[in-house]
Order: C-alpha cells, then sequence, then structure tokens
C-alpha cells in the first residue's frame, strides 16, 4: 500500500469508507510526519496531536456506522488565522499571546460538521501581513523545496506559509488559509500546491482574525484540483453571522471536474506582460495557452488596462482597513499586556511590543492616510481605483468565461533575500491582488517546474461565484502539467 | 509627500503604538517611500468614478431585532490579561 501520508482528500476518503484504514491510522500517520519535519520546516506552530488522536477516534465511531460526510476522517491542518476552540489561535503575533478563543470559526466549524480532523495550527505571516512568511512571531516557515544542488532554504510564500509548506511536505491532506492578496494562490505556487480564493462573499469570515475586511476570504490549499473541490465544498456556505456573506446556493464542485473545456473562452490579458519579467515565467505562460488550445479552448487576448494599478491600490484599502480592525488589540480583553504610567501608556507599550515590524508599518500607513486631510486624496482615490479595476474584469468577462495568468512573477526565493525592502517584497503580490480587489475567485495550479527546479504556478481567473469553471479550467492544466511530485525529502 | 519625524511621531500617538527615536527615523524613509510609491494613483483620471462600497452587489442583511445570543460573560472575560468578575480591569482613568 502507498504510504497513509501521500494519499488524496479524495482517496483517503475512498479508503475509509472501504475500511482499508481507519482514521486513527491515517491521524497518526501525519502525527509522525509532522514530529520528523516541523523541526525543520517550523509549519505547525501548534500541533495538536492529542485532539487529532481524539478527534479520529470520535471519526472511526461515526464511519463504523456508515457516515459519509464530505470529509469524514481526513486530517487537515488550519492556519492560525482561525479561531479554534480552546486552542491557542495567535494570527501569529505576540500580541495575542496565550488567546484561546471561547468558540471555532464559521468554517473550522463547518470541517468539523463535514467529519474533518484538526492537526494543528499552521503558522503564516502575522495577521496575514506577509508574502514570505518572515514576518510570524513564531519564526521563518521554510518551503520544503530546495533549488537543485543547493541547500539555501526557501521561503514557502505568504502569508499562508504554514499551510502550502504542510500540505507540500506531506504533513496534513490539505489545509485552511486565507487570502488578502495572495496570500493563498502566491505560496500554491511556491510550493506545488493548488490553492483557491473563492469569491468574496462565499465563505464566512466569522471568527478569522480580521486583516482587510473587503478583501479577506478564506479558501483552502491542497495537492489536486479535486482535494480543492471537495475542501471547499465544505468550507464555502451562507453564514449569517458575517453581514458580507453571501446567500447562495454551494454547487457540487466536485460533481463539475471531468468535463472537457471545447469551445471554453480563456482570456489573455495583456497588461500581465510586465516589464522585467522573467522569461521563464513568459514561458510557462504561452505553456499555458498551448495547453488549453490543445484541449479545444478559445484564446482571447484581453485588455485589463489599470492592472498596475491595482497593488498601489491596494497598499492604501489594506492598511487602512488593517489598522482600522487591529485597534482592537490594547491589552484588555485578550493576549499581551504591557503595563504603562497610565492607560494610554499601556495601550502604547501592549502594541509597541505586541506588533512587529511589518504590521506597525501597515497600522502606520494606514493611520495616515485615514487621517484628518489625506482620506479624500488617498482612501477614497484608492476606492475609485478599485471601482476601474472591476469595471476592467467586467469588460473582460463579456467576451471569454475565464483569465489565464502567471501567479507570480518567480519562483520562490531564499529567506532573507527580499526581506529588507518592503516594496519588492509586495511586488510578489502583483497579478493576485487585482483578484482580490475585484472580489473575483481565483486559482493557483502547478504548472511545472522552474529553471531552479522549484515549482511555479499558473493563475485562474473567473466570473463571482463561478468557481464550477475554475475548477474545470484548473483541471486542464493539472492534466498537462502533472500532480506536483513530494519534494525529496531533506529534513 | 515627504513624512518627517513630527509626522510619524503624531500617526503613531493616533494608532497608539510607542517608538523609539531610532523607528521613528527608520520609519520617515520607510513610510515616505511606501507613500511615494502609491502616488502613481495621482495618473489615472477618476473624475465621476464612485468609490467602491461593496465588492459584490448586495443589499445589508437586516434581521428581527431582539436578543440573539449572550448569557457568556465568564467565556468573554476568560482571556483577560487582568479582571475582576465579570469586568476588564484597566489602570486608572478617572481620579
Amino acid at each position: 500500500m502507498t504510504e497513509l501520508t501521500d494519499l488524496t482528500i479524495a482517496a483517503a476518503r475512498d479508503g475509509l469508507r472501504e475500511k482499508k484504514f481507519s482514521a486513527r491510522e491515517l491521524t497518526d500517520a501525519h502525527i509522525d510526519a509532522i514530529d520528523a519535519a516541523n523541526a525543520a520546516l517550523n509549519a505547525f506552530n501548534l500541533p495538536t496531536p492529542d485532539k487529532a488522536r481524539a478527534m479520529a477516534d470520535a471519526s472511526d465511531v461515526r464511519l463504523a456506522n456508515g457516515s459519509t460526510a464530505a470529509l469524514e476522517g481526513i486530517p487537515l491542518g488550519i492556519k492560525d488565522l482561525f479561531c479554534t476552540e480552546g486552542v491557542r489561535t495567535t494570527a501569529c503575533s505576540h500580541i495575542l499571546d496565550g488567546f484561546e478563543p471561547g468558540y471555532d470559526s464559521t468554517v473550522t466549524t463547518q470541517l468539523w460538521s463535514a467529519g474533518a480532523i484538526m492537526l494543528g495550527k499552521l503558522n503564516c505571516d502575522e495577521f496575514a501581513m506577509g508574502s514570505s512568511n518572515e514576518t510570524s512571531f513564531y519564526g521563518d516557515c521554510v518551503n520544503p523545496w530546495r533549488r537543485t544542488g543547493d541547500e539555501t532554504p526557501l521561503v514557502p510564500g505568504g502569508s499562508s506559509g504554514g499551510s502550502a509548506s504542510s500540505v507540500a511536505a506531506h504533513l496534513c491532506l490539505g489545509a485552511t488559509a486565507t487570502d488578502t492578496g495572495g496570500s493563498i494562490r502566491q505560496p500554491a505556487a511556491f510550493t506545488g500546491t493548488v490553492g483557491i480564493k473563492p469569491t468574496y462573499g462565499r465563505c464566512s469570515r466569522w471568527g478569522i482574525v480580521a486583516f482587510a475586511s473587503s478583501l479577506d476570504q478564506a479558501g483552502p490549499i491542497t495537492r489536486t484540483v479535486r482535494d480543492s473541490a471537495i475542501m471547499l465544498g465544505a468550507m464555502a456556505g451562507h453564514d449569517p453571522k458575517d453581514g458580507t456573506s453571501v446567500n447562495v446556493p454551494v454547487p457540487d464542485y466536485e460533481a463539475t471536474l471531468g468535463q472537457d473545456v471545447k469551445g471554453l473562452k480563456i482570456g489573455i490579458p495583456k497588461e500581465y506582460r510586465m516589464e522585467g519579467m522573467p522569461a521563464e515565467i513568459e514561458e510557462r505562460w504561452q505553456q499555458g495557452i498551448k495547453w488549453y488550445e490543445d484541449a479545444g479552448a478559445e484564446i482571447h487576448e484581453v485588455s485589463l488596462p489599470h492592472t498596475k494599478y491595482a497593488l498601489p491600490a491596494y497598499y492604501i484599502v489594506a492598511p487602512a482597513e488593517a489598522s482600522s480592525n487591529l485597534a482592537r488589540y490594547d491589552g484588555v480583553r485578550y493576549g499581551l499586556r504591557v503595563p504603562g504610567d497610565d492607560i494610554v501608556s499601556m495601550y502604547e507599550n501592549t502594541r509597541a511590543q505586541g506588533f512587529g515590524g511589518e504590521v506597525k508599518r501597515r497600522v502606520l500607513i494606514g493611520t495616515y492616510v485615514l487621517s484628518a486631510g489625506y482620506y479624500d486624496a488617498y482612501y477614497l482615490k484608492a476606492q475609485r481605483v478599485r471601482t476601474l479595476i472591476k469595471q476592467d474584469f467586467d469588460k473582460a468577462f463579456e467576451k471569454v468565461d475565464v483569465l489565464l495568468t502567471p501567479t507570480t512573477p518567480g519562483p520562490a526565493f531564499g529567506i532573507g533575500e527580499k526581506s529588507g525592502d518592503p516594496i519588492a517584497m509586495y511586488l510578489n503580490d502583483i497579478f493576485t491582488v487585482t483578484v482580490n480587489m475585484a472580489g473575483l475567485p481565483g486559482i493557483s495550479v502547478p504548472a511545472g517546474m522552474s529553471s531552479e527546479g522549484t515549482p511555479l504556478g499558473l493563475q485562474l481567473i473567473a466570473k463571482p461565484f463561478d468557481e464550477p469553471t475554475l475548477f474545470r479550467a484548473a483541471e486542464v492544466i493539472e492534466n498537462a502539467a502533472g500532480i506536483a511530485p513530494r519534494p525529496e525529502r531533506w529534513w | 509627500m515627504h513624512v518627517d519625524n513630527d509626522t510619524v511621531r503624531k500617526i503613531a500617538r493616533l494608532a497608539r503604538v510607542r517608538v523609539t527615536d531610532d523607528e521613528a527615523s527608520a520609519l520617515q524613509g520607510e513610510l515616505t517611500n511606501i507613500l511615494q510609491w502609491v502616488e502613481q494613483l495621482d495618473e489615472v483620471n477618476t473624475d465621476g468614478v464612485e468609490p467602491m462600497t461593496s465588492v459584490v452587489a448586495m443589499d445589508t442583511p437586516e434581521r428581527v431585532d431582539e436578543v440573539n445570543d449572550g448569557g457568556m460573560a465568564d467565556t468573554i472575560v476568560a482571556n483577560a490579561p487582568v479582571r475582576e468578575d465579570h469586568y476588564f480591569a484597566v489602570p486608572k482613568v478617572v481620579e
């Protein structure tokens, strides 16, 4: 038999139902894998093996009773941005030291109802602010992939670095993640995994630590398109507790797979051909176009003229919303408190020690752009540009069904290579951030290897709530490029 | 836009984040760079364009105005760094 940690979610689900192995055996195999890898990869900032075993035993009872819940017995990792009842939740920030929520997020509640098992909490950038998982209070997470013949530790991408690293290294079958500007898709591209950011409003944000509320969306990272379809089906759905949750039925995503794409209209946005883009990114993109032509899809060039303004607009909107959301961390109700002479100095000391450098930078930028006299010039201007970005997509989707782009401007880079220059780091999200600004669904699919021997991804973007077409189109890339292999174990 | 030391101090005060002299001088450069970079938005003509308020067209959901949750004071104060009974305790605010 294959190693249990090499199974997909779909295969594990079938094996559990056929009683080939138990949820406990499957879970123990993953706990062993985490024990062997976590010192090197730092993917989990809090493994919860005892809880996992208890959940697995309960799942085995349900399986014995014939449960066919969507994720019955499937061990998952949970990004440390999702509140989990009685299990430390910190958003990988010092300021949430020791916080144990009295409730679960809606998304995790739905996963547990679907029978899933929690292996632990996953490392991420502090408050999901980063593109390399180098801003976590719990230390850098490491990519299981290395360049050929080179032991330089590489970043797994961010902010969902622990989610991507653990799925790629076969420490869990799938992981929850969140995406505000690319935080699911960019790490998926860097680790040879599949990551989907669904339409804004598709997954409830309730109980997820907020970064930028008009952009944040939860989604899965998995090893195959089918697994993403299964997992998103369990995560998505209307939630009255989130005022932006949309009351639209969740389709059976898995049932939409396996259909051909003959006649599907694929748009190629010409503005994504950036100056200075590495040749191999362009080559991957051209390869992707060829795969769709071979599969019988129609290729059309489209124009998204405001593409280059999405990233600067994002770096006004996201910090503005973050500065407001993070006002709640004041040392009063939860987490860290650093004493001061009076209440204001207690706030200031707590936030000075509790927030890391990148978080402080964004809180200050956000405070600045929202402050008296600057609101119109920055925040309102950015929201007007955002309207134009959305209109660009609306026009493109009058002509095509799906857009095909690179996910990232390059492959995974080394730890420390970009952390000294905030803007160079921000540019990682240049192809992904437009999708958040317009609230659209986007998926990154492994599309082959870079010249350095590390994974590259291609991104597909669809109309709001058209995740079924996204999954269907994503299978073309997966079938042509193949599912990324497990990286060679060096840990 | 050039961010000077006084502006950094003013924003940090508004954001309730204490900054050291070294941090303030580093932040001057970093914030200036980021703000100059975002000012490329000035190239975009946004006359007559409505600012986005909601990325998905939907009405604000409403519900009946009645108590639908509560009675969990123990849970709510459980994580407080300092608490007294069901109260969050803070340094004295009023003399």
